[in-house]
């Protein structure tokens, strides 16, 4: 077998894609509640939003492992659940539902009708429904449409017709909609564009001449076929279509968006148009017309609305107005339309409004935002737009008209909903000193754009945080009764004493609680049915309810040193080794076992699990011991304090715990055993709940003090919270119900404990230094936590200084003022019409201007003061389009920042007037720009290295080093090394590897006692190259445009000739092979992550994890890619994944393997998102796959979640 | 001869069935403009390719969509006059 040589690499999400493609609304779960669905890149995720909050939760995700086009909503007429239609990349409809009670969805129908893939004629892209359900349509974006009836069988189950078509050659859909026609036969409208005319007339008069039409596509469903009803001309700039209520509700039809108009068209009604208000400003320009992007219309009680959105973000609320006959009743004939400015919100994928009051924008770029409706825009000062002043006809020119933007009156924001598309840089390093990096992100378009910080971590709301005067040594909180639902006292240990707070109204001390004040305490437990025990070093002090007190005192020059408690059972053990157990008796007192057992070293601690419910007694001891064991001890009635198993431990244990929580593998609760060490490291086994064995050993690293242990409630479920440097959660995952565990984003504790109180009932308390705090975590959902700092202009890259925590942001944005335009047009305005207000461009944009580039070099403080510290405008239309740090030899090796930027460039087609690279002096410790001087090339610079003491530069197609001159750049060398433009440089000791814009990338040497650049080794395939980076000294990773991630290297025989001694000779006089280099690369990994990735780097993710390849992409993904170590593992993995791809294959119906191998095969990658899938099956299916595998599931999941833990979150 | 047949009626299928698929006397004309349309219908296809170029241009997605379909009326410019189809099309 040739692969046993190969490298392999685990493919793993860290964080899924944040850019929602579509997002649609309804009963998913057959109840009143509407839930929304989202399609982001392959994951499917239905979300709940939650009225009384105003906030929105996921509630599952999947990834269907295929491209979601389209999604649509429909309900069978008398049914009160929707159903989810997906239009996919797999050539087939899939219809599938949400089964709530399971948590998942299921899928119900799966059509094939064409090739796979994203092709021009292959349907997908639209996908439209019937209001009332009988059948939807899915087209492509060029001749095919495709109609399904949906329909119910005898046994109520969702039935679908074979497909008819409605195929027409040759004609281009700009839009699809279908009408809302009561329970006639369904309408389906579409904007079409024939253009084989135009192909055949080479004088280009027919091109001229194309018009776009709507047409009506009739499903005649007593015929149960397709026809083309009727069609009009409309406006040739036509790009959307709207359902206007029909039947009772409404007068049927559809909207026609337009640039700069809307207009109503049905086949049995007049026309009418209302053009699209612009805006009024100092800096707008009064002659752009607007589009509009997106829209909702929104049926009530008797009334309809829609809700469009220009492409400034403005929403305009348009409305119908009816004739009405003598009597004042409707006739059903449209009599005009009104529109008027409503509020401004980031522009949206998708538009949702629910029916509880609420917007949901799935923004294009930036977080998602949820707003709830204050009012309508019913009866407001802004001025409406009657169709009544505008004729009908498109072809007769109308005066344009305006509005004022102003601040929301209508919308309320409730939750923005972070998201990072689209990322277009991320750095990752490690600046705050934690033992884990962060990473850096800039993202966003516009004036939303940010800069984030993202490290792994649970969010932490903190109640309470009290001083106390001297430092307390334990913490715990105890109920009075078993039957109290919260908490009563708080009892605090300190070096030589007890305090006791009761927690209420105020929490304050009380003195007359009968715990022994005068030494430290070592437990609490409330015992039994109301009273309460205290232990401490001379012994253990039983407090009853009626007041009475009874002591049990340790033996003589012994003391105790470790104690366990439970509802019933107390084990203590002494200074001499020895533990002595106790039970609760029939009346409530404390007996103790009659025989003491003696261990063989000094007890360290000790762990009772919790009373099993409707049992007497917990039936083990777990005793951790200084000679590095951990023994279990039986305590059931026969076998009292004999040995049941020992595990072994690397150091000695400092703290443990017996809990029972949720697991993964048999589907209920297990007993788990926590272990802490005092290493450091925190163990987590199973406790077999009949043998009392301990198996499934999973280890992880959490910090460098000993770990303590407690078990903590949060969000219903039990936890143990973990403290070594810094506190950390053990929970199960929301969704796969496997173990999870992370870090809070809280300082180090020393102690840490359950809280429960009225205003607080699942809490946490805790001890840092000489601070009680009490705090509680709000979700478990998302353990990236995320800190944002907004930022001018869209960012492109970013740098870091050499030595300070700063950030060196480029931001640049097309088609917008610049600020200095911006500054003039406004005073100019001044000066003519007195004070004018400027609206803030974080929520409004910037005014746009065609062809001209505002772009500036920010300089971000993400560590201290979390802010933009500097800013610098680019003048001259110049837009930056590339940054380095380069420290110069010929300036003692000081560090100049370089940017690189574009003068009038323009993307399509893409040309600029010539390119400037700047030069930047550090001041202030790299918190301020001196500007040195700036050079022109003839091509904008897009890619800028360091390299050995001067700056290569890629210019065009060309190369260049140049080294730094008193008034400007100095060329050294150049050569030209790629077909057409280059956009990345890495380089490692006299190494380049430069990629080219659609040509992979090329390996150069650079000779320095010739002063040449040689390319000596590049690539078979054209890749569209974004980023790259060196994994080692003869390979690098990349990615492409179109969603790959590959790995090449160098042949080790190529990479040594490059480096022989001598002068390049005969590297430059090697005969090129086809059009080439002489030699080429070697292919070792290729994958499809369908996200572009934006960046690559070689790192860790996790302290004491290994080096990993972490990715960011376009649409906000994280990912990473593992290389696996042994042969073993990927056989595993293998037929893992060829097991899960059979026993589930992905939902929307593509095949896995194809949708991997999208471009080109998949190579040398398993896929962990599709393993990580094992977590999601049902039992029975987990247990058909172990045994297929020849492994228990427990074995399996551990396997699986090792492959993330160990390198990442 | 059957056989030969046969691969012209499925090749016919295949043209009627796919658009741009190719045959012996395919123009360059023809192949650039089916090159220019599957590219474009792939970029809006592609919702990160999309949304890449958006950002790029400084322009709402919806917006070059629209753009990218308008080439995709255009395809590869106007047809050569009748007859002259070998001659270089300037797109």
């Amino acid at each position: 077998m040739a692969t046993t040589s190969h490298m392999f690499m685990y493919s793993l999400t860290i964080q899924p894609p944040t850019a929602i493609t579509q997002a649609i609304l309804g009963q998913f779960a057959g109840t009143k509640e509407q839930q929304i669905v989202t399609a982001s890149g392959s994951k499917l995720t239905i979300h709940r939003p939650d009225a009384t909050q105003g906030k929105v939760t996921p509630l599952f995700s999947q990834d269907v492992f295929g491209i979601i086009r389209s999604l649509a909503a429909f309900r069978l007429a008398g049914s009160n659940k929707d159903y989810i239609i997906i239009g996919s990349d797999s050539g087939r409809i899939t219809i599938i539902e949400y089964v709530p009670s399971q948590n998942r969805f299921s899928r119900i129908h799966l059509e094939t009708f064409g090739k796979s893939g994203v092709r021009r004629v292959v349907p997908g892209q639209y996908l439209v429904v019937d209001p009332k359900g009988r059948a939807c349509l899915i087209a492509s974006l060029e001749k095919n449409k495709l109609v399904y009836v949906l329909n119910r069988n005898s046994q109520a189950e969702l039935t679908i017709s074979s497909p008819l078509e409605a195929h027409k050659p040759q004609t281009l859909v700009f839009a699809m909609t279908a009408l809302d026609v009561g329970y006639e036969n369904p309408v389906f409208a579409a904007l079409e564009v024939d253009y084989s005319e135009a192909d055949q007339d080479p004088t280009g008069q027919a091109y001229e001449e194309i018009e776009k039409v709507l047409v009506f596509y009739e499903l005649d469903l007593g015929l149960n076929h397709v026809v083309r009803k009727w069609s009009d001309p409309v406006d040739r700039t036509a790009n959307m279509l709207f359902q206007v209520p029909g039947g009772a509700d409404g007068p049927s039809g559809v909207l026609v968006c337009a640039e700069d108009n809307i207009t109503y068209r049905h086949s049995n009604q007049d026309a009418f148009r209302v053009p699209i208000p612009r805006r009024t400003g100092a800096t707008e320009n009064p002659e752009r017309k607007r589009t509009i992007v997106s829209g909702v219309m929104h049926k009530m009680r008797g009334a309809f609305f829609f809700l469009l959105q220009s492409e400034d973000g403005d929403l305009f609320k348009l409305t119908l107005d009816m004739v009405e006959d003598e009597n004042g009743q409707l006739t059903g004939e449209v009599r005009r339309l009104k529109i008027k400015y409503f509020d401004t919100v980031p522009v949206a994928s998708s538009l949702l409004i629910l029916k509880s009051g609420f917007l949901y924008v799935a923004s294009e770029s930036g977080n998602h935002n949820f707003y709830q409706f204050e009012k309508l825009g019913d009866d407001d000062e802004e001025i409406e737009f009657s169709s009544d002043n505008f004729s009908a006809d498109p072809s007769v020119p109308y005066d344009p008209v305006f509005f004022r933007p102003r601040p929301a009156e209508n919308l309320n924001l409730m939750e923005s909903l972070n998201a990072l598309n689209p990322m277009t840089d991320s750095k990752i390093a490690n600046l705050t000193g934690e033992d884990a990096p962060q990473i850096y992100t800039v993202g966003g378009t516009g004036a939303r754009s940010s800069f984030r910080t993202l490290k792994h971590g649970l969010a932490v709301s903190e109640i309470v945080e009290s001083e106390l005067r001297t430092v307390p040594s334990a913490v715990w909180t105890t109920k009075l009764t078993r039957g109290d639902e919260y908490d009563a006292y708080i009892v605090l240990s300190f070096a030589n004493g007890t305090l006791v707070l009761s927690i209420g109204e105020v929490v304050e001390e009380v003195s007359d609680t009968g715990f022994l004040s005068t030494a430290p305490t070592l437990a609490v437990q409330q015992l039994g049915e109301d009273s309460l025990i205290q232990v401490h070093p001379r012994g253990i002090r039983h407090l009853m309810a009626d007041r009475r007190v009874n002591e049990w005192p340790a033996p003589q020059h012994r003391s105790i040193v470790a104690a366990a408690t439970n509802q019933r059972q107390v084990a203590v053990a002494l200074s001499s080794g020895e533990i002595v157990y106790f039970e609760m008796d029939s009346d409530g007192s404390l007996a103790e076992y009659d025989e003491r057992r003696q261990m063989s070293g000094t007890v360290t601690c000790l762990s009772l699990g919790e009373v099993p419910e409707g049992r007497m007694r917990s039936s083990f001891l777990a005793v951790g011991c200084d000679d590095s064991t951990v023994r279990i001890l039986s305590l059931d009635p026969d076998s009292t304090l004999e040995n049941k198993s020992v595990q072994a431990l690397t150091s000695a244990p400092s703290a443990l715990n017996i809990i029972s929580m949720t697991d993964s593998s048999s589907g209920g609760t297990t007993l788990y055993l926590h272990i802490g060490l005092y290493s450091g490291v925190y163990l987590r086994t199973v406790l077999d709940e009949v043998t009392g064995e301990l198996s499934d050993t999973r280890t992880r690293f959490l910090g460098a003090k000993p770990v303590k242990l407690s078990q903590v409630s949060v969000k219903g479920q039990t936890a143990v919270l973990a403290l070594s440097s810094r506190p950390w959660l053990g929970y199960s995952d929301v969704q796969t119900k496997s173990f999870m565990l992370t870090p809070l984003d809280y300082p180090g504790l020393e102690w840490g404990w359950n809280f429960s109180s009225e205003q607080c009932e699942e809490g946490m308390i805790g001890i840092q230094g000489k601070n009680l705090r009490i705090f509680s975590i709000d979700k478990l959902d998302n353990n990236m936590l995320q800190e944002s700092i907004p930022l001018a202009h869209t960012p492109r890259r970013f740098v870091k200084h050499p030595e300070q925590a700063l950030f060196y942001v480029i931001e640049s944005d097309n088609n917008v003022l610049s600020s200095a335009t911006q500054k003039s047009l406004i005073e100019d305005s001044r000066s003519r019409n007195g004070e004018v207000d400027v609206l803030p461009a974080a929520g409004f944009g910037y005014p746009r201007g065609q062809g001209h580039w505002a772009s500036c070099i920010q300089i971000v403080d993400p560590v201290t003061s979390k802010q933009v510290i500097f800013s610098l405008d680019l003048e001259d239309n110049e837009a930056a389009v590339s940054i380095a740090a380069v420290p110069f030899s010929s300036q003692d090796d000081e560090t100049f920042l370089v940017v690189g930027t574009a003068k009038d460039m323009t993307s399509d087609p893409p040309s600029s007037s010539g390119g400037f690279i700047h030069i930047y002096r550090f001041q202030e410790d790299g918190r301020e720009l001196e500007f040195i001087h700036k050079t022109k090339v003839d091509d904008p610079p897009l890619a800028l290295l360091a390299f050995q003491g001067r700056v290569l530069a890629g210019v065009g197609s060309l190369l260049r080093l140049y080294d730094l001159g008193m008034k400007q750049l100095l060329r050294k060398c150049q050569a030209h090394v790629v077909p057409h433009t280059i956009v990345g440089l890495q380089t490692q000791g006299s190494r380049i590897i430069v990629s080219d814009v659609r040509d992979s990338v090329t390996y150069v040497v650079y000779k320095y006692q010739e002063n040449v650049l040689i390319p000596f080794v590049d690539d078979t395939v054209a890749r569209w190259t974004t980023s790259t980076a060196m994994v080692d000294y003869e390979t690098t990773a990349g990615g492409d445009k179109f969603g790959n991630i590959w790995l090449l290297r160098c042949p080790t025989k190529f990479s040594e000739e490059a480096d022989e001694d001598g002068s390049g000779a005969h590297l430059l006089h090697e005969r090129g092979y086809l059009h080439g280099t002489p030699n080429r690369l070697d292919l070792m990994v290729h994958y499809y992550v369908q996200d572009i990735p934006t960046a690559i780097h070689k790192t860790q993710l996790v302290a004491g994890g290994r080096d990993i390849l972490v990715w960011t992409g376009f649409q906000g993904t994280i990912g990473m890619f593992v290389p696996f170590v042994s042969r073993e593992d990927v056989d595993f993995f293998q037929s893992l994944e060829m097991q899960l791809a059979s026993q589930t294959p992905p939902l929307a119906g593509r095949d896995h393997l194809i949708y991997r191998g999208y471009y080109a095969p998949s190579k040398g990658v398993i896929d962990g998102d599709l393993c990580e899938m094992y977590f999601l099956l049902p039992n029975d299916t987990k247990k058909m796959i172990a045994a297929e595998l020849d492994r228990s599931v427990r074995e399996i999941e551990r396997k699986i979640s090792d492959m993330r833990t160990r390198v990442a979150y | 001869m059957a056989d030969k047949l046969r691969t012209l009626q499925n090749l016919e299928a295949l043209q009627a069935r796919y658009v741009g698929t190719g045959h012996a006397d395919t123009t360059k004309y023809e192949w650039l403009s089916n090159i220019k349309r599957d590219s474009c219908a792939s970029y809006v296809g592609h919702n990160p390719l999309l949304s890449y170029m958006a950002v790029g241009m400084g322009e709402p997605k919806e917006k070059v969509r629209i753009k990218m379909m308008e080439k995709m009326v255009r395809g590869a410019g106007n047809p050569p006059e009748v007859g002259l189809s070998f001659l270089q099309i300037d797109v």
